[in-house]
């Protein structure tokens, strides 16, 4: 993903809060992402749908509190911040986006790069290095 | 805590999480709590699947890519010509991957799309295998005494009512169950969670057995003659164990818990008001259990399957 100088940022409605039942999450996909988005009865949070571990689809994960575990190896992820909390390994992000709730309606805000590819924000501090199983032979653990 | 729920009223895993908790609960508490709230209920609970496993949610097993797979319900290990077209059509009309046969005597397709298992569950026209669930699994069966020239008893057709009497509940950890025709144990009863051996003029009920992580020997139950003593010893095993065993334990390790003579003392040999109790409890269970795959027409959310369409589009 190349940076460019001229990045917009725009809100975009995903969907109607309805679409998200209480403590779950669902994905939309938009620009060729998925992001879940999660319903914690008092706000609204969105990530990308992909576990920084093994990149498991973290809508399908059960909401712990204001975190969500990843349906396939149980990594904790922060639905704010998207860092893992049940790793002491310095691992990678899940990326985030900054969204809010407008006459019923998810938006998030994404940034759209003036290049061909769009680009998407993201507000936690991702390494750029993937991490270290996302390139490995995942063993068969469950 | 069960206590607590069956004396003030509480039906729901939130609720109780709202009186006695922190109102959040975790990815630990919440399907434990989930379970008890089905056991002390009996079924008769409302079930907050946002509490559940998510294989419970959209009723699939989920796989390492996110996809889905689907073994639909084939008692006993018995299919037919007809039955094996249809799902050769469902197959090939949603491109699945993978057909393998399990070791359960079943068919798992899978690298299925959420999106996909309502319509594929539909063209299928078989209920759920419950693959994906701390529940029945099966009932493995060996031929029995209709083909086999040794069987001694008709396991197959034993094995089949057996899963049919005990198809759609759940527990506290999978149940999976084998009936054999003969001590040649050919479909591994004898390393089932439940199993009923068949032999010469009767049936050894045995409990506890496993062929996985662990490998035990499952232990005797008891000894009777018919086949219907049988399958009501079984079934009263199958209720004592779902009210008994913590969430997430296996039988092999509830027996060695609690002891094979006390289970025995409070199932099968135990007053007959006691077996009475656990029968009651079970049926109603039964009654209210229903195949999980019906929500494919009647969806629990409208969004339990579907790919959410966002409402404005980004260009690229």
């Amino acid at each position: 993903m190349s940076e460019t100088n001229s990045v917009t940022k725009k809100w975009v409605r995903l969907t109607s809060i309805s679409n998200i039942p209480l403590r779950e999450g669902r994905v939309v996909q938009i620009a060729g992402r998925d992001i879940a988005i999660f319903n914690l009865g008092n706000r609204f949070l969105a990530l990308e749908n992909k576990c920084p571990h093994r990149g498991g689809p973290l809508a399908d994960g059960i909401v712990s509190g204001g975190n969500v575990v990843c349906p396939l190896h149980a990594w904790k992820i922060d639905l704010a911040t998207g860092e893992a909390v049940n790793r002491t390994d310095n691992p990678p992000c899940a990326k985030t986006f900054p969204a809010r709730l407008e006459n019923g309606v998810v938006s998030i805000e994404i940034a759209i790069a003036d290049s061909n590819e769009a680009q998407i924000s993201t507000n936690c501090i991702v390494s750029t290095s993937p991490g270290p199983y996302l390139n490995g032979n995942a063993s068969s653990e469950v | 805590m069960r206590d607590i729920v069956r004396g003030q009223r509480i039906f729901s895993v939130q609720q109780l999480l709202d009186i006695y908790g922190n109102g959040l609960g975790c990815e630990v508490c919440k399907p434990a709590l989930s379970y008890m709230m089905d056991v002390v209920w009996c079924g008769d609970h409302d079930e907050d699947r946002s509490a559940r496993y998510i294989n419970d949610r959209v009723h699939a097993n989920i796989q390492k890519d996110g996809t889905f797979s689907v073994v639909p319900r084939m008692r006993g290990g018995v299919t037919s010509a007809k039955e094996l077209r249809r799902i050769a059509d469902v197959a090939e009309k949603y491109n699945v991957p993978m057909v393998k046969v399990t070791g359960s005597q079943r068919i798992d397709l899978l690298g299925v799309k959420k999106a996909d298992l309502p319509k594929m569950w539909a063209d299928l026209g078989m209920s759920s295998g419950q693959a994906y669930t701390k529940g029945v699994r099966m009932v493995k069966t060996c031929v029995g005494t209709d083909f086999c020239r040794f069987g001694v008893q008709d396991s197959t057709k034993a094995g089949i009512e057996l899963e049919r009497r005990l198809e759609h509940l759940f527990t506290p950890a999978k149940v999976k169950m084998g009936a054999v025709g003969c001590p040649r144990n050919c479909a591994e009863a004898t390393v089932k969670d439940i199993g009923i051996v068949g032999q010469e003029g009767r049936w050894q009920v045995v409990v506890g057995g496993a062929a996985g992580k662990k490998v035990r020997k499952a232990d005797l139950l008891i000894t009777v003659e018919s086949t219907e003593e049988a399958l009501q010893a079984a079934t009263l095993f199958f209720q004592y164990y779902r009210e008994n065993a913590n969430f997430l334990e296996r039988t092999y390790d509830f027996i060695e818990r609690v002891g094979i003579s006390k289970v025995r003392r409070e199932t099968v040999y135990a007053p007959l008001a006691t077996q009475q109790g656990l029968r009651e409890r079970l049926r109603k269970s039964k009654r209210i259990a229903r195949d999980a795959w019906l929500e494919g027409d009647e969806p629990r959310h409208p969004t339990q399957f579907v790919q959410i369409e966002p409402l404005e589009k980004v260009y690229q």
